[in-house]
Formats: C-alpha cells, structure tokens, sequence
C-alpha cells in the first residue's frame, strides 16, 4: 500500500485516496473544430509508460481536494507532490526497458 | 519430429523410469530473418504462430520472448475459461475460442486439462439479478449456452455458500454457463510451444525486443538482445507492455497497465466442484486438482509495472470470500502474486492492424485473456497472413476509438475490472 502525503492532511494510506488518472491533460480550447483522431486522442490516449508519471490524486476520504504526484510505476516511489495547476516538476524520466 | 503423446508413449517410457523423454521443443538462437516474428511467447502469441503455421503454411515463423514461455500473464491466471459476454462481437470471438478449447488437447496432442465444472457468475442486488437475466438471455440469442439460476439453486450447487439472511452480501440468483471451466495454464503455453515447435516454429526466449526498425511506415525488423532479426511481418502479444512495445514502434494505445492480483490457498480436500465469479464484489473462486483454493482479486485503482498489486484489494477480495463462504476463514493463502493487465477503455481488446505497416497489435484483453487464448491466436494469425481481420475480430480494431464504436464489456460481461 501506497504511503501517500497528502499536502493539505500530510501522510495518508493509499485506500484513504482515488487516483483520477494522468496529469496536465488540458481540454481542447476550440472543440468544435477537432477531428474525431484529435478527439480519440484527448479522451482515450493516455501515457501508460514503465517509468515516471504524472497522475491526479484525490484524497476522496479526507480532505477531498486534489493534487498532483510524480510517481515510478515499477517501483512506486513517490517522486514529487505539486498543486493543482503547476507544471510537472524537471525530474529523471526513468524509462525501463 | 516431435513424437505424438499418448499411452503408449507413456508405457514405452515408464519401462525407462521415464527418463528419455524429449524434449517439449527446441530452444534455438535466431535465424537472421523470417517471414513473421511474434514478439510475446505467451499463451496468445504462441497460439498465434501455431494457427499461422498450421492453417496458414507459413514456415518461417519465430516467437521472441524476453523471459521464459508462459512466465507472465499466461501463468499468472485463474484459469477460467468462459464465453458468456453481453455483445454480439464479443460472444461471436469469445465462444470461438470456447470451442476451440473443446478440442483443443487433441489437436495439440498436449493435454491441457480443460474441465468443463461450469462457472457461476453471482448476482448480489436487483440491479445485478436484472442485469443477469438480459446477459444470460443475450447468450442464448448468440448461441452461448447460459442459465439463470436462482439463490436455491446455487446453494444446491454450491453447497458451501452462505445464504443465510443478513449477510453482507446476499445472493438473489446467478447466471451458469456449463461449458465454461478451467484449464492447466501453463499446459496451455507448452501444448502451443510444443505443437508450434513441431510444425518448424522457432522458440527464441530470453530475448527482449529494444525496437523495431521501421522504413517508410512499414516494419522492417526487429532489435533484440540476441541481434537485430529480419521480419516480412511483425506480431506483438505483449498484454501489460503493449504500450511499451507500441512507444517503440511511434504510436500510442488507449490501454492503462494495471497489477492484477490472485491467491492461492493451502491445499484441502474438494469442497468447490464448480466456478464461483462475483464481479460486484471482485471475488473469484475455483479449486484446482491439487486441492488449491485459487482466488482471484481485482485491479489496482492506478498504473503500475511492479508484479504485485495493492495489500487491500487482497484484502478486499478475501473478506469478501469469508463473507460468502464462511467455512474459508481459516484457510491460510500460500501465495499471493500479481500480472500486469493491458486495459482498453471500453474493456474488450485490440486485435488490429496498426498505423505501421506490416506490424500487428494484439493487446487490451485486460483481466480476461486466458479464456480467449485459442480464439485469440487464430483471429490474429489470419489478420496477420491476409494483412485483413477475419470477421471475428473486424470490430476489435485500434480505429474503433476514433469511429466511437466500442464494444463496452465494462461490467457488462460479468466481468470485474
């Protein structure tokens, strides 16, 4: 289980939060004019690598506000914790394979 | 030449106190080129290049694995075996391969210990019982035999559930399907690798692919520990690394990795003859012929590369196996492993060509490949020898994301994801 700190509650188990899925994925400024490629995109390609990821948390059973992680998803370290709207913090990629 | 398994084989042998067996297959170094590469030496690619060599008179197939046959998710199951899916395109593949495991011991002279005991998927609410009733109907219009059961009729069935009144989760119903079961997994990754072998395939294993050489958006060859290897077409089967392999080769999947995780038990007498499914509470339950309760659990909420998965769906998953058989609580589990699942969107899979020309993607089966595994590699074998899907898997194509056309088993199929 996932020992994750909350920045508003500090450290918190994993079950106390729901993940919402990949970070910085901004809404298409003129829907009207995208292509159904440029929609498949936006809403069913996401990154799914062996590595760093930035991902959304929501600490659905607490303080029920959202933030973003910096993770490894092979050895699910906990990379980095930033607010809602900041950019994704310069870290190693950490690609395996 | 492979000698052909059967009682006389045995007898022959048991004279030798069975020690001049042969080997199942040959593991060879790899050739410089050849009409097809499988990358993935699991259940589904193997059966892959099995079907393109038997059905399709391709020679000059190999399979890349970059661990050992069957060593992930083929290995890594519960071994069920079913075909009782809600929409059409999904009943057409999934009893396809149903009735490919039907025959399938005999025409791959490997006995992969199908049993056909049944699976029963329970329904805990009105909502679930409702939803059980237009799936089991939905069947039998496909052609896919299936029954409703009511709460008696399971406790006659299983007699170790616990329906008393009040329980945390009481069962109102289940759908049956009698020809759904189990198999031996790992019999089913060597039976394809021995029969594959045996019509000229080469088994290349510990070999992982780094890349693939693409020239004019077609697929040229693949890069691999063991050199670079000359392919005319490329098949990946690599389920939790399809979007790795995909990345390789210059394009996206819509697929998510998730840890999926399953139990083992100590070993006991028989006490479940049958399947026992709840998707609504992640549980599954099965005994093996050893005697091992095999449990299966649910996904991790989030991506995920490490072969574990999260200590409370194993908790999640066994307090609701005590819930629903009270007798289990004082089982002691064995082991606890996880596999990396590839999960579509829409939770039914990819068996496509892809934007490379000449390189073929199957992937996406998520929590539920094993069951698929024959009709798997026989639609994509001929996906792969005509350049074109086959009818069964025309509507599994990577483009249905852009089209909006999905095939939505979320749930629908009795499935937990």
């Amino acid at each position: 289980m996932l020992l994750i700190a909350c920045p508003h509650c500090g450290p918190r188990a994993e079950s106390e939060f729901h993940c919402g899925g990949e970070a910085h994925i901004e809404r298409p400024k003129d829907p009207a004019s995208l292509s159904d490629a440029e929609w498949a995109e936006f809403v069913f390609l996401r990154d799914n690598p062996k590595g760093l990821l930035f991902e959304r948390w929501h600490h659905s059973h607490g303080c029920r506000r959202w933030f973003n992680l910096a993770r490894d998803t092979v050895t699910y370290e906990i990379l980095a914790v930033y607010p809602m709207g900041s950019p994704p913090p310069a870290l190693d990629p950490r690609r395996y394979v | 030449m492979t000698p052909r398994y059967s009682i006389f084989s045995l007898l022959r042998n048991a004279f030798s106190y069975h020690e001049n067996w042969q080997q199942a297959w040959q593991s060879v170094e790899p050739k410089p080129r050849y009409d097809v590469v499988i990358v993935g030496g699991g259940g589904h690619g193997l059966a892959t290049a099995y079907y393109l060599a038997k059905l399709h008179g391709i020679k000059s197939i190999a399979v890349v694995e970059r661990g050992w046959l069957g060593g992930g998710n083929t290995g890594r199951n519960t071994t069920i075996v079913r075909s009782n899916y809600l929409w059409d395109q999904s009943a057409a593949l999934y009893e396809h391969a149903l009735k490919l495991w039907e025959g399938l011991s005999q025409d791959i002279n490997y006995n992969v210990m199908f049993s056909q005991r049944g699976v029963l998927n329970l329904a805990h609410n009105q909502h679930d019982l409702r939803e059980t009733l237009r799936r089991v109907n939905a069947n039998r219009l496909n052609g896919v035999d299936s029954e409703f059961l009511n709460a008696q009729q399971v406790k006659e069935m299983v007699p170790v559930i616990d329906l008393r009144a009040g329980g945390r989760y009481p069962v109102l119903g289940a759908s049956l399907q009698r020809r759904g079961g189990t198999a031996r997994h790992d019999a089913v990754a060597w039976g394809y690798a021995r029969a594959a072998n045996a019509l000229g395939v080469d088994i290349i294993q510990e070999c992982p692919v780094n890349g693939f050489r693409i020239e004019g958006g077609r697929i040229k060859g693949v890069e691999t520990a063991k050199g670079y290897i000359e392919a005319g077409k490329v098949g990946i089967v690599t389920a939790g690394h399809s979007s790795v392999m995909a990345n390789m080769a210059g394009f996206r999947l819509p697929v998510q990795s998730v840890p999926l995780q399953a139990l083992v038990s100590e070993p006991v007498k028989p006490v479940i003859d049958t399947v026992v499914m709840s998707g609504a509470v992640h549980a599954y339950i099965s005994q093996s012929d050893k005697g091992e309760l095999v449990i299966g659990a649910g996904v991790d909420g989030y991506i995920g590369y490490g072969q574990r998965g999260s200590m409370q769906v194993t908790e999640e998953t066994l307090a609701a196996i005590c819930e629903l058989f009270p007798l289990f609580r004082r089982m002691r589990m064995l082991r606890q492993w996880g596999g990396i699942v590839d999960v579509c969107p829409d939770a039914s899979p990819i068996l496509s060509k892809t934007p490379v020309e000449h390189l073929y993607m199957n992937c996406g089966w998520g929590t539920g490949g094993f069951k698929a595994t024959p009709g798997s590699g026989w639609a994509f074998a001929h996906t792969i020898a005509k350049d074109a899907p086959h009818e069964l898997n025309a509507a599994f194509s990577l483009d249905r994301f852009r089209t909006g056309f999905l095939i939505d088993e979320h749930g629908a199929a009795a499935v937990a994801h």
